[in-house]
């Protein structure tokens, strides 16, 4: 009966082309836009640790001093001696600081201009607590990190630029004058949002730069402070001695905390609190306890990353998708109570009611189809004007395989919807009637 | 009029006027609030910077290592570019307007404060203001002779020396109106700590970096502190810009060839890299609007194609008993402006709504009143030329239709 109806449908669809154009297009424009939207918005609104997120929180308190001052939140960062006294407590599962620094980096070959690059500065647990692929090589020891060993860690797409792809394991980069050693070389990884640098969002106007793609160079904390490298802080209070920044009265070392188990959570919140009620009768800090201590997925959500125009284009997209649907409804209406004389035939002839309804349906499943299709080309080419754009997420706007299927099936779904009123009036045509009139 | 027979045969197609009805309902609402939004984008790409926008030229390199004399390397510096033909004013600065990273403080206009009372940025760098072209208002500008370097500066916080700190500040009109709102701000201290900055000069407008809320954008002070942060500032006439950025570069290449540029550029790429997304957005909007209008239109084609064809005979007969084609044009066109009309009334209701709802979640102001009076031209507008077509092709049926069988 199936092929039967499909048949019916196409012949009625070819019958009236300008009709069934305009349903097809009406249904592509609605899926083809709610589709680059959602895909945008599943891109950047998933867990970029999947697994382990739930494992892995961020330890904050308010190290910032001062005559009076009083803070509703703690600073997004840490000060390094927090940071530092914290990490090598070795109170949680794993823990990892994490800050960033301008470096300077010599190229290879001679004659080309240095450049300065974004870094990563962290200490050897980072690799293993998000697990960061390696392609050659892998991290450097927690030995590395108390000896300043002059190590580094590259990216795929800067063993790419410098060694043409080849496993550069062993050689030597020039960084900020100084010669180190790559370790390891990063196989693909492509964390969305940068979790490990999440800071200053939380209700920002546009958070779209928490998107950009992972630092090209990674080297221990320790070295970096050693080679005075020039770190980027969020916010100081005192005295800032650039050449110093161990001792610098700022805000800018992460600290992520991997805790397994209930009961390790609750000890390292203990901790934390223990450890600010210390700093505070040693004279350290000077105001009212404001520790905090979030989960990754809580963190993000607290920095609200996923950006609002993206959210504001999701929203639009689908009211665009509910007027498109609309005006399917309006067509399929005309489409089949054009046909109620054949209608009224058909039901003559012993056609029951689930008949000619099924045989509706099918039409309008056979337009959601269409329209599919053309929706995943409109899709394709708006996730493509998408990574025309200069927004730090650009080159993550693909067509997954997921979303591809999900497109198809929602056009269905969609225009069956759509089909389902013209298709109960249809089938309300009496039969009889129509064939006295006509 | 025609209204009540209009009005009887709509009712007999209830569900396709109301499938109508609700389309230009929607329309209506979503392109009231998406052009909304664009005139809210446009307005902020306008924002004015109160610097002498087509004059200027900035310079950002990295300065690296261990450099004591960077103050003294900044002031060579400054004096090469000062000698290139044409440059009238320079300037080593923190950070200019629509700059990517800022420098904040909160301001108190009392020491014992517990809270700031609003963040500011902080300018720092001598002949700041005269480079940037700043337009003062009232006072005077910072005096080279009050100028302290950042390092000092900080020493002195570090030491509790309020002797070595800065004593004068020039803030902007926006920010001394919210801080002593009616007053004269000149001679009034603030805080950015324990040490008072007396208010020497008001400016009237100097827009910070790293814009996060537009309602404090204005909220600018100039410090009297000097800076070598590596990033230059050149004033020159429109036309010679391109010229003195290329020499100002060979020059500072020339003086430290190891140096490292980060970026170049006349004061129009700073303004088009800052709001980037705002045109993106802006253009993206723009497009969904017509795509809208678009397929609304096109959904009255079908509709009213599909009334004309059913109502073929209704018209033969009409235009046997002596209608004439205008009659007939003019009914297509009353049937469309009514179910127009109720679409829009419709569709006003719903754009308050939608507005309301961007209000709580984007922090938008309301919608005025002035789009509600344009969203109904327009919607009138697109259904008149949409509704044309049908209703020409009704127009064209002959009478001798009404003698035919259906």
């Amino acid at each position: 009966m199936f092929g039967y109806y499909l048949d019916l449908a196409l012949r009625s669809l070819k019958r009236n082309r300008v009709l069934t154009a305009l349903m097809v297009i009406a249904i592509a424009v609605g899926i083809g836009t709610s589709m680059t939207t959602l895909t945008v918005m599943y891109l950047l609104s998933g867990d970029p640790l999947p697994g382990r997120s739930e494992h892995i929180f961020y330890p904050q308190l308010d190290a910032e001093t001062g005559k009076g001052m009083v803070r509703s939140r703690p600073a997004d960062l840490l000060d390094y001696p927090s940071a530092r006294d914290l990490w090598s407590s070795g109170k949680a599962d794993r823990q990892t600081m994490t800050a960033e620094a301008l470096v300077k980096i010599q190229p290879v070959e001679a004659g080309r201009h240095p450049s300065m690059i974004d870094t990563l500065t962290t200490t050897s647990a980072f690799f293993s607590m998000f697990n960061v692929p390696f392609r050659y090589g892998g991290p450097w020891q927690p030995a590395d990190d108390e000896a300043r060993s002059r190590t580094v860690v590259i990216s795929e797409r800067l063993n790419q630029q410098l060694f043409a792809g080849a496993n550069s394991v062993g050689r030597t980069l020039r960084v900020d004058s100084n010669d180190l050693r790559i370790v390891g070389v990063l196989d693909h990884w492509r964390p969305s949002p940068r979790f490990y640098m999440v800071v200053g969002g939380h209700g920002a106007s546009d958070t779209s730069d928490l998107y950009k793609p992972p630092h090209d160079l990674m080297l221990p904390l320790s070295t970096a402070l050693d080679l005075h490298s020039q770190f980027s802080w969020f916010s100081c209070w005192g005295n800032v001695d650039p050449k110093n920044m161990a001792a610098a009265a700022c805000e800018w070392v992460g600290l992520w905390v991997q805790l397994d188990t209930p009961a390790t959570r609750s000890a390292y919140r203990d901790y934390l609190r223990d450890y600010d009620a210390q700093q505070r009768s040693l004279g350290r800090f000077d105001h009212p306890p404001n520790i905090r201590m979030m989960s990754l997925m809580q963190w993000l959500d607290f920095n609200q990353v996923v950006p609002k125009d993206v959210q504001l284009q999701t929203w639009l997209a689908f009211g665009f998708l509910v007027i498109c649907l609309c005006n399917t409804v309006g067509l399929l209406l005309v489409k089949f109570l054009g046909r109620s004389g054949e209608i009224g035939v058909r039901r003559a002839m012993g056609a029951s009611r689930s008949d000619i309804f099924m045989q509706c349906l099918v039409e309008a499943g056979a337009v959601g189809l269409l329209g599919g299709i053309g929706g995943l080309l409109l899709a394709w080419f708006g996730l493509w004007l998408v990574r025309q754009q200069k927004v730090a997420y650009a080159d993550l706007a693909q067509l997954d395989p997921m979303l591809l299927l999900v497109t198809v099936a929602m056009a269905i779904l969609a225009s069956l919807l759509a089909g389902l009123l013209p298709a109960v009036r249809a089938s309300r045509v009496p039969p009889a009637l129509q064939i006295k009139v006509s | 009029m025609e209204i009540l027979p209009i009005l009887s045969t709509l009712r007999r197609h209830k569900i396709t006027a109301a499938l109508l009805i609700l389309e230009i309902a929607l329309t209506c609402a979503i392109v009231c609030n998406a052009v909304f939004l664009i005139t809210q984008r446009i307005d902020r790409m306008n924002m004015p910077s109160g610097v002498a926008e087509k004059e200027l030229v900035r310079i950002r390199f990295a300065s690296i290592g261990a450099n004591d004399d960077k103050y003294a390397r900044d002031q060579e510096d400054l004096q090469l570019l000062r000698q290139i033909p044409g440059v009238t004013q320079v300037a080593s600065v923190n950070q200019v307007p629509f700059g990517n990273s800022s420098n904040n403080s909160g301001v108190k206009i009392d020491p014992d404060q517990k809270k700031s009372t609003i963040n500011a940025t902080n300018y720092y760098g001598v002949n700041l203001a005269e480079t940037l072209g700043t337009q003062l208002v009232a006072g005077r500008n910072l005096r080279p002779d009050e100028y302290v370097d950042m390092k000092t500066i900080m020493a002195a916080l570090q030491t509790k020396n309020d002797k070595a700190m800065p004593k004068t500040v020039v803030i902007t009109q926006a920010m001394a109106n919210r801080l002593w709102p009616g007053q004269n701000p000149l001679g009034k201290p603030i805080y950015l700590d324990q040490t008072p900055l007396y208010v020497v000069g008001v400016v009237k407008e100097l827009v910070r970096p790293s814009i996060w809320d537009d309602s404090i954008a204005k909220y600018s002070m100039i410090l009297p502190a000097r800076v070598a942060e590596g990033q230059y500032l050149i004033r020159t006439s429109p036309q010679d810009r391109d010229r003195v950025l290329k020499t100002a570069l060979e020059k500072l290449k020339a003086a430290d060839p190891h140096r490292v540029i980060l970026s170049k550029q006349v004061w129009e790429d700073v303004r088009t890299r800052f709001f980037e997304d705002d045109r993106a957005m802006t253009g993206l909007l723009a497009g969904v609007c017509v795509a809208l209008l678009v397929v609304t239109a096109l959904g009255i084609v079908g509709l009213g194609s599909f009334w004309v064809a059913q109502r073929r005979r209704q018209i033969g007969v009409r235009r046997a008993l002596g209608a004439t084609r205008g009659n007939i044009l003019r009914y297509f066109q009353t049937e469309n402006f009514l179910l127009a009309t109720i679409g829009i009334v419709l569709g006003m209701a719903l754009a308050y709504g939608i507005n309301l709802f961007l209000m709580v979640h984007y922090e938008l102001p309301r919608l005025p009143g002035s789009y509600f009076p344009i969203g109904a031209i327009a919607l009138w507008a697109v259904g008149q030329i949409a509704v044309l077509g049908p209703a020409m092709r009704a127009a064209a049926v002959p009478p001798v239709v009404a003698t035919r069988a259906a």
